[in-house]
């Protein structure tokens, strides 16, 4: 299957929809649930569908293909948005979304990659995915492959010192194979990300360091696109980062403004005002 | 927690009487006299496993010349990737790379993988049950560098690790042996490794002596005392049992190169064997290595012989010549030989 065949040819506005739908099925099984990490799905969910709805090469009916691009969820808390994705691609059927989270459930809370389809890593213990990212991306030139690998981390993971490694490794051994996705909500556990430790300019931190480096608007489309494709078409001899800026809990207005998003509180009755909210903001 | 409660070596100390010891270098040379030595087996047998087996890749942290993987380095530098001082990296990307259908081996000191990169090689390699092979020089007691280097407590870390096999070499045999072996293992592996000039010490008591992974195996016959070892404990218990023979001991050596999966049928078998005195012997803390397994198997098996444990003492060691060293925590083949007799 080369780029041409991609299984998911999309406008932007389909995208858009996408998108919806991917925060749509995230706030069902957050309320399957009763919790879950609704605010980063909410967030990323423009990203998530960037990636399989224009930029990833996969075929839904065989998630292990060999040629696939592989995308890996190195913030396996987020693995509530992933789940979301897989069931828009038709990797995962729709009718488990309502075991998310559940006993003997494929979709557990935290992702694991022997439970899930389409899951190629197991997440969670923030900082591993950027380094197997690079284990991978060398495999695939091993290989004389044209895959490509993806790594969505967070800002969090910028504070783990295994990620920097990383960083530098995809430049020693000139991965222009890898793409790294930062979802730069600025949230983690304790507050913002970056009143835990100095960020600095993220953009000209990974540029010091000999990546490709892009920042757009997350929750952006027409954006987010574009970086792909940047990312993708660039002749630059070593790995691609995307820091995408996105808003917690985007598309819900009044979850937006909840002081702690992390591990947003949502009460019981609010999961059917937040489907309300969105159902509001449908694209047509 | 005040100043006075830590433990302070910088009083002065009386020197030795006699010639004096310099810190060994980082390269010791184990063997006793009489050994021959095989200079770098383990990147020599993996030159040989990797021209039969195409997808065999290796990786070190900054460490490839102290782990001998500098063989494989200079036959095959197309298949050699060179992590930096990154371990936390180094496990990492031998993951991916296990997870693109290759064979890793990765290597580094046994300090820094089973402390600084646990987390890596649990979630990314055991979880996955990927066949990473992760293959460390300077285990236990085999260098004077100090709590730093002296990897005391690697085999306690990872027989606590599901999937992972464990494994403590004697000698230049067990790794030319095991090489090919847990190369075709479909599993994560640990692995110690003496590095440099390795002496050959099984096959010179036992000429028939194959590395078997899994096993457990008998050197050397005895009838008063039997002494199950690890690593290069199991050279100095065959040397110790030549010593216990001149004065009318007779001890048998069981060698138990994999700690886990344990043998424990051999090992059961050899302990029910008439009444004999059970000893093991280590390079390890005595906390949650061969003899903690060796005595819970006997224990929840109902034998219960005569039992006693050699290995290193719960402590950060000190730094200092080697041969000091071992003979302070009684691993010279004098302190097993009259460890033994005062047990019996």
């Amino acid at each position: 299957m080369t780029v041409e065949s991609r299984s998911f040819a999309a406008s932007n506005t389909s995208l858009a929809l996408r998108a919806w739908n991917i925060r749509r099925k995230a706030l069902l099984m957050g309320e399957v649930q009763g919790q879950g990490y609704i605010g980063q799905a909410l967030g990323v969910a423009d990203v998530l569908a960037a990636s399989y709805f224009h930029a990833l090469n996969y075929d839904p009916k065989d998630p292990e293909w060999e040629g696939r691009d592989r995308f890996l969820l190195s913030i396996g808390h987020y693995a509530i948005a992933l789940y979301a994705v897989l069931m828009e691609a038709g990797i995962l059927p729709e009718d488990e979304l309502e075991t998310y989270g559940m006993d003997d459930s494929r979709m557990p809370m935290s992702g694991m990659a022997s439970y899930t389809p389409g899951m190629e890593i197991t997440g969670g213990s923030l900082g591993h995915g950027l380094g197997i990212a690079v284990g991978m991306a060398l495999g695939l030139k091993r290989k004389n492959s044209p895959a490509f690998v993806y790594n969505l981390m967070s800002d969090g993971e910028l504070g783990e010192g295994s990620t920097w490694e990383a960083v530098m490794s995809g430049v020693q051994h000139k991965l222009d194979n890898l793409i790294c996705l930062v979802d730069f909500n600025d949230q983690q556990a304790d507050g913002k990300s970056t009143a835990a430790l100095a960020q600095g300019d993220e953009l000209a931190k990974w540029q010091a360091f000999g990546w490709h480096a892009q920042r757009v608007d997350g929750n952006d489309l027409d954006a987010v696109v574009a970086a792909f494709d940047t990312a993708r078409a660039s002749s630059h001899p070593g790995p691609r980062v995307i820091i995408f800026d996105t808003t917690m809990c985007k598309g819900v207005d009044f979850l937006e403004t909840r002081e702690i998003t992390h591990f947003v509180r949502v009460e019981a009755d609010e999961w059917a005002k937040a489907l309300a909210v969105l159902e509001e903001g449908k694209p047509q | 927690m005040t100043l006075a409660s830590m433990t302070r070596k910088y009083e002065p100390r009386r020197l030795p009487e006699g010639p004096r010891v310099a810190t060994t270098a980082m390269i010791a040379s184990l063997a006793a006299e009489g050994y021959e030595t095989v200079a770098a087996p383990f990147g020599h047998a993996l030159v040989e496993a990797a021209k039969k087996d195409d997808k065999i890749v290796g990786l070190s942290a900054d460490l490839a010349k102290y782990t001998d993987l500098h063989i494989f380095a200079q036959a095959m530098p197309d298949r050699f990737y060179q992590m930096g001082m990154a371990e936390q990296l180094l496990m990492s990307a031998a993951a991916g790379l296990a997870r693109e259908g290759f064979n890793p081996f990765a290597t580094t000191y046994a300090v820094f993988a089973s402390r600084r990169a646990y987390d890596f090689i649990a979630m990314a390699i055991a979880e996955e049950n990927l066949p990473v092979k992760i293959v460390c020089a300077l285990p236990g007691l085999t260098t004077g560098y100090g709590p730093s280097h002296q990897a005391t407590e690697d085999l306690a870390i990872f027989r606590g690790l599901p999937n992972m096999t464990v494994i403590d070499p004697c000698d230049a045999d067990d790794i030319i042996g095991m090489v090919p072996q847990i190369a075709a293992h479909d599993g994560p592996v640990y692995s110690r490794l003496p590095r440099g000039k390795v002496p050959s010490v099984l096959t010179r008591h036992k000429p028939d002596y194959k590395f078997q992974l899994g096993k457990a195996q008998v050197i050397r016959e005895g009838k008063d005392v039997l002494v199950i070892s690890t690593g290069f404990m199991t050279m100095r218990a065959l040397d110790a049992a030549e010593a216990l023979a001149r004065d009318g001991v007779d001890a048998a050596v069981l060698h138990v190169p994999t700690i886990k999966p344990l043998d424990t049928a051999t090992i059961l078998a050899e302990a029910r064997k008439g009444g004999r005195l059970v000893v093991t012997a280590e390079n390890h803390t005595v906390v949650g290595g061969l003899g903690e397994a060796v005595a819970t198997t006997l224990m929840t098996n109902g034998v219960t012989p005569a039992f006693r444990m050699i290995g290193l003492p719960d402590q950060f060691l000190e730094a200092g010549a080697l041969p000091t060293l071992h003979e302070m925590y009684g691993l010279t083949v004098d302190s097993i030989t009259n460890r033994i007799k005062g047990w019996l």
